[in-house]
C-alpha cells in the first residue's frame, strides 16, 4: 500500500479494509483522550494548492490523533504564488523528510504525477484533485452510509458492504470530483447509483459509468432511495449558460421543502440526506432539509476524521509502508503500473 | 570528383526492383544496374529503400525567441536524421513571422545551417491575432518565397478574415494552412472530450471543434475558388468531412500526424503531460479512420507537428503544462508501423505522402521530385528491417518530449542526400551542404 489516489482502482476487498479500520478509529474519538501513537515520529504535509479549510482541518485533526507531525503548507502566499514548481516543491517536501503528502490541487491528476514521478518518494493521498477525484470524501460518504445501511438490516458495520442500497447524486456531476469517487467507489461496495442533473452538468461520456443517468429529480425519488446526496452548485455556472437561472436549477433540480416532504409522502422514512459541504442553502438544498432529522452532513464531517485516521494509519503504519501490520494486501491504492510505466 | 560522386548499390527504388542510382554534382547522374564505380563513393544499398527525401508541412522550430526550446540548427539537424531534406517553419516564433524580415530570417539560418531546406511559413494575421492580415505579399515576394500562410497554433476563426486570407494568396499561388480550432467549443480544453475526459475529469476538446471549422473553410474555399490545407486533421468526422469537399472537387489538402496514426487518449490516463498536444490524441475509432484516410488519399500528406518544449514544461500538472511532441526523428518509423506493416501502403505511398504531395501543396522547388536522372538529388536511404528503441536523450532535437519514448519502432534512416550531399550517413549526421557564397534565391 502505497498511495490512495482515486476510488476508479479500489478493490471491495481493500475499501472495507480501510471502513472498518475506520469504525476503530472512529472508537478513539469516542475516548477522552483521542490520541493513539501510531504514527508517532512520523511526518504528514497537508499540501493544499487550492483552499479548502474543511478538508484541511479534517486531515489535520486526523494525522494528530495518530500522533504524526503535521506541516500544513498552503500554496497560495508562499513559493508556489512566486512560480515555483510543482515538481521543486516536492522536491523540497521530499529534502525534508515527508513520510506523507495530503495534497489538494485545483489540477486533475496533479496527485498522480506526484506518485508517479521521483520527484518525491513519500505517500501521497488525493485529498481532491481540480474535477477528478476527491477518494476521502467518498471513503467517508460510503462509512456514513453503512452506518445507516448496516444498522437498518441489523447487522455489524464491520466488514459489510451497500450492497442494495440505493443511492441517488443531485448536482454538479461535470465540475464534481466528489461524484466521480462516490460513482466507482459505491458500485464497487454494491450500491446502485443514478445520478441527477440537468444535461449540462454532466460529462459526454456519462452513459459509459456504472450507473443511471437521470434529468428528473421527482421522478427518481418516486422510484425509490435510500440516500439522497446533494453536490454543491456555483451560482456562476448561470454565466457560461449551464442553466439558465440559479431560481431555475433550484426548482428543477434543489432539494427543497416539498421535495422533503415528498420522502414523507412516498414513504421512504428512512431515505437520508447527505452533503459533502460546503452548502449553498436554498440553492441545492432547502435549510430544512439541512436540518432535518435525515440529514447526515455532520455525521459526515465527524465521520472523515476516522476515515482519514485510517487511511494515513494504512498508508504510513510499521516499520515499512509495505509491511503495515493491519494492511497485507492493498496493492490497488498504488495506480497499476500501466499508469506509471510512460 | 570523389568528394561529391555517389553511388548507391542496389537499393529498391520506392520500395520496388533494386536498382544503382548515381549522385554527381547535386543531381541523379544516373540509374540502372552495374553503373560503373569509378570516381565514387560507393553506398551498398543492399536491402536499402530508396525514397525521396521528405518534406515536412508542419515544423516548429522555435527559432527566433524559444532557443531554449529548438534552433533551427538543431531542428534541422534533427530533421536530416529523420530523412527530410525540407521542413516548413511555422509562424509561431517570436517575434512571429509576420513579415518580410521575420521569415527572411528564418531562410538565412536555415541556409547557414545546411542540414535541410528551411521553408517559413508566413502568418496569416498579425501576432497570430487573428484580427489584421499580415503582409502576406511582401512575404511571398521576399527570399523566403513563402507560399503556405497559417497562424498554426490559433485558428484563424473569424470567418470574415479567413475568407480574405483565402482569396488574398490568390494573388500568389499561395495556401492558407488553418489550424482548426473553434475557440470558444475549446476554452480551457485538455484531452479530448469522451469517456476518458469523463473519468479524468479534464476539461474536453471536442471533435465537432475541429469539425466544424473544416466544414466551414471547405465551403469558403469553394465560394472564392482558393487553395486550402488543413493541418493535423486528428478524427474521424474531419476525414469525411475531407472527403465529401474532395468529392465536390474543392481544392483541398490535408495533413495527419504520425502521433495520431498511432496513440489515443487512453495514455492520458497516466496524466504524464508527454501526451499532452493539439489537437490531442483522439480514440481508436479515430486512429483507424485517419489511417483509413490517408490510404485512400482523402488525407494528403504527413505533417510532423514537431513541437520541441523545453523540460520544465512537461514536468508539471497536466493543466499546466505545454501542448506538442516532438516528431522529427520518429516519423518514418512510425508512418512505417502504422501504414506500411499494416498493409495499407507502399513504399511508393509513403512517397506520395512524405515526399511529392507535400513538396507540391508548399511549391517547394526542387523537393519531392522522382528519382529519375537529372532531378535533384534530394534521396534517403532506409532500412525497414532495422528495429529501435526510442530514447529522447539520444535525439537531435533539443525537445526531449516524445510520446515514443521507450517504444519500440521499425526503419530507420540509414543515409540522407540533400542536394546530392550526404548530410547522414550511416545512420549518423554527416556535414551539412554548403551553399553556394553568392545566393541564388
Amino acid at each position: 500500500m502505497k498511495h490512495l489516489l482515486s476510488t476508479e482502482n479500489l478493490v471491495a476487498s481493500d475499501a472495507i479494509r480501510i471502513l472498518d479500520t475506520a469504525e476503530e478509529m472512529s472508537a478513539v474519538g469516542d475516548r477522552e483522550v483521542k490520541k493513539l501513537p501510531a504514527l508517532r515520529g512520523r511526518t504528514v504535509v497537508n499540501l493544499f494548492f487550492e483552499d479548502s479549510t474543511r478538508t484541511r482541518i479534517s486531515f489535520e485533526a486526523a494525522a494528530k490523533r495518530l500522533s504524526a507531525d503535521v506541516i500544513n503548507f498552503a500554496a497560495k502566499g508562499s513559493s508556489v504564488s512566486k512560480g515555483e514548481s510543482l515538481k521543486d516543491t516536492a522536491q523540497t517536501l521530499a529534502a525534508m523528510g515527508a513520510d506523507a503528502v495530503v495534497i489538494r490541487h485545483w489540477a486533475s491528476g496533479a496527485p498522480h504525477r506526484l506518485a508517479a514521478t521521483d520527484w518525491i518518494d513519500a505517500a501521497v493521498i488525493n485529498a481532491g484533485d481540480g474535477t477528478h477525484e476527491h477518494p476521502t470524501q467518498a471513503l467517508l460518504d460510503a462509512f456514513t452510509m453503512r452506518r445507516h445501511w448496516s444498522k437498518l438490516s441489523g447487522v455489524a458495520s464491520t466488514g459489510a458492504d451497500l450492497k442494495g442500497m440505493r443511492v441517488a447524486i443531485a448536482g454538479d456531476v461535470l465540475h464534481s470530483r466528489v461524484a466521480r469517487s462516490n460513482v466507482w467507489l459505491l458500485k464497487t461496495l454494491g450500491a446502485e447509483v443514478t445520478l441527477v442533473a440537468p444535461p449540462t452538468l454532466l460529462p459526454i461520456g456519462v452513459e459509459h459509468w456504472p450507473c443511471k443517468v437521470s434529468y428528473n429529480l421527482d421522478e427518481t425519488l418516486e422510484a425509490g432511495i435510500d440516500a439522497m446526496m446533494m453536490l454543491r452548485v456555483q451560482g456562476e455556472r448561470m454565466n457560461a449558460s449551464f442553466f439558465p437561472s440559479t431560481r431555475e436549477y433550484s426548482r428543477r433540480w434543489g432539494f427543497d421543502d416539498a421535495r422533503l416532504k415528498a420522502l414523507d409522502d412516498l414513504g421512504m422514512k428512512d431515505t437520508i440526506i447527505m452533503h459533502p459541504g460546503p452548502m449553498n442553502r436554498g440553492l441545492e438544498i432547502s435549510s430544512a432539509a439541512a436540518d432535518s432529522p435525515r440529514s447526515t452532513v455532520l455525521a459526515q464531517v465527524r465521520n472523515g476524521v476516522s476515515v482519514r485516521m485510517a487511511a494515513l494509519y494504512l498508508l504510513l503504519s510499521g516499520d515499512t509502508r509495505e509491511a503495515a501490520p493491519l494492511n497485507t494486501v492493498t496493492p490497488a491504492f498504488a495506480s497499476p503500473s500501466s499508469k506509471e510505466s510512460n | 570528383m570523389a568528394e561529391n560522386t555517389y553511388l548507391i548499390r542496389g537499393a529498391a527504388i520506392l520500395g520496388g526492383e533494386a536498382q544503382d542510382l548515381l549522385i554527381h554534382d547535386g543531381v541523379i547522374a544516373a540509374r540502372g544496374t552495374d553503373l560503373s564505380e569509378e570516381g565514387a563513393t560507393v553506398i551498398d544499398g543492399k536491402g536499402l529503400v530508396a525514397l525521396p527525401g521528405m518534406v515536412d508541412v508542419h515544423t516548429h522550430l522555435r527559432e527566433p525567441g524559444r532557443e531554449d526550446a529548438e534552433t533551427v540548427e538543431t531542428g534541422t539537424r534533427a530533421a536530416a536524421l529523420g530523412g527530410f531534406t525540407a521542413v516548413h517553419a511555422m509562424a509561431n516564433s517570436n517575434p512571429v513571422a509576420d513579415t518580410a524580415g521575420v521569415v527572411e530570417q528564418v531562410h538565412s539560418l536555415g541556409r547557414a545551417s545546411g542540414w535541410v531546406d528551411v521553408r517559413p511559413v508566413g502568418a496569416v494575421t498579425v501576432g497570430l491575432a487573428g484580427e489584421q492580415l499580415a503582409e502576406l505579399g511582401a512575404m511571398a515576394d521576399s527570399r523566403a518565397q513563402v507560399r503556405m500562410f497559417s497562424d498554426d497554433g490559433m485558428c484563424v476563426h473569424d470567418p470574415v478574415l479567413m475568407r480574405r486570407a483565402l482569396e488574398y494568396v490568390k494573388a500568389f499561388d499561395g495556401v492558407v494552412a488553418q489550424h482548426a480550432q473553434e475557440p470558444r467549443l475549446t476554452a480551457g480544453a485538455q484531452m479530448n472530450e469522451g469517456t476518458v475526459s469523463a473519468v479524468l475529469g479534464l476539461t474536453g476538446w471536442p471533435a465537432v471543434a475541429e469539425e466544424s471549422i473544416i466544414a466551414r473553410d471547405v465551403l469558403l474555399t469553394q465560394h472564392v475558388g482558393s487553395r486550402l490545407h488543413v493541418c493535423h486533421v486528428s478524427t474521424a468526422g474531419s476525414v469525411e468531412i475531407v472527403r465529401w469537399a474532395k468529392a465536390r472537387g474543392i481544392n483541398v489538402t490535408a495533413e495527419v500526424t504520425p502521433h495520431h496514426l498511432l496513440l489515443t487518449d487512453e495514455l492520458v490516463r497516466s496524466y504524464d503531460p508527454v501526451y499532452k498536444v493539439n489537437p490531442p490524441l483522439r480514440t481508436d475509432a479515430d486512429v483507424q479512420a485517419l489511417r483509413e484516410g490517408l490510404a485512400d488519399g482523402t488525407i494528403d500528406v504527413i505533417g510532423t507537428d514537431h513541437a520541441p518544449h523545453p523540460s520544465e514544461h512537461k514536468e508539471c500538472e497536466w493543466a499546466q503544462a505545454a501542448m506538442g511532441m516532438t516528431g522529427l526523428e520518429t516519423a518514418l518509423s512510425v508512418v512505417q508501423e502504422t501504414m506500411i506493416e499494416t498493409g495499407l501502403m507502399t513504399w511508393a505511398d509513403f512517397a506520395r505522402v512524405t515526399s511529392f504531395t507535400p513538396a507540391a501543396i508548399g511549391r517547394v522547388a526542387d523537393q519531392g521530385r522522382p528519382l529519375e536522372v537529372g532531378e535533384p538529388a534530394n534521396v534517403i536511404l532506409v532500412d525497414p528491417a532495422a528495429r529501435w528503441t526510442v530514447d529522447p536523450h539520444k535525439m537531435a532535437t533539443m525537445g526531449r518530449n516524445s510520446p515514443f519514448k521507450g517504444r519500440e519502432l521499425p526503419g530507420s534512416v540509414v543515409a540522407t542526400f540533400f542536394k546530392g550531399h550526404p548530410t547522414v550517413l550511416d545512420g549518423r549526421l554527416n556535414t551539412p551542404y554548403k551553399h553556394p557564397a553568392v545566393s541564388s534565391n
